[in-house]
């Protein structure tokens, strides 16, 4: 069991993250999902750029927090979040989700347990540069209800 | 002595990063903000809405948590990364 939580300020590089985890002969597992999460680029929205601010010190520990969550509820492998900060421009990854497992479908379900927690609890925070100036993205409810989703299936399963 | 942290919108509005506070004897989230909002309009508004979190020593906090003096008190608008 090796939980990986890396905040980087440059060169998030999804497909060195996924090698790294098919290649962890240590933790071999028969299923590897990733989730990689990039900056949109809406014709109709344009965004020339957008800065990722975080909280360091808890934005580490609440991701390590989210990740015990998912080892409580699935037996998993290795988990590795790595989330960029900083300045970052239309079609870079922000964000790569790798979770392993014996088999699929506790993989794929942590993964997304994992992205809908990260959303609604870790600390970070983006902002918007457009040609009409910069703003704040606003929290999306249903970005809670993603997360809230999963309580409610808990609770069902007591 | 409390540091007082403050991140995104309310670090730009406030234009204040870090804030620290003399503190004799323990308080509370609730009195941390009602001391802070009577600062001036600019923090009077920020606290006004209920789109501010904060957190204690690195956990999330409501208005109840208590804070002790060497605590580190943080608030932040609700989070939007991944």
């Amino acid at each position: 069991m090796t939980d990986d939580v890396r905040i980087l300020t440059t060169g998030l590089d999804p497909a060195a993250l996924t090698t790294e985890l098919v290649n962890d002969r240590a933790h071999s597992q028969g299923a590897l999902v990733t989730f990689v999460g990039m900056v949109r680029d809406l014709s109709a929205n344009p965004v020339t750029a957008m800065q990722l601010e975080h909280y360091p010190g808890m934005t580490e520990k609440s991701l390590a927090a989210i990740i015990g969550r998912a080892r409580a509820r699935w037996p998993l492998g290795r988990v590795l979040i790595a989330h960029r900060v900083g300045l970052l421009h239309p079609g870079e990854p922000i964000v790569f989700v790798g979770v392993t497992g014996s088999h699929r479908r506790e993989a794929f379900a942590a993964c997304e347990f994992l992205m809908d927690y990260l959303k609604t609890e870790a600390p970070f925070w983006k902002k918007e540069f457009t040609p009409d100036g910069e703003r704040w993205v606003e929290a999306k409810s249903s970005d809670g209800e993603a997360a809230q989703r999963w309580r409610a299936a808990q609770q069902q399963q007591q | 002595m409390i540091e007082v942290l403050f991140f995104a919108r309310l670090r730009e509005t406030l234009d204040l990063a870090r804030l620290a506070l003399e503190l004799t004897e323990p308080t509370t989230v609730g009195a941390l903000k009602a001391q802070l909002a009577a600062r001036g309009p600019g923090w009077q508004a920020l606290f006004a809405g209920c789109q501010v979190l904060a957190a204690v020593n690195q956990e999330l906090a409501d208005d109840a948590t208590p804070i002790r003096p060497g605590d580190e008190v943080a608030f932040f608008p609700p989070a939007t990364g991944g």
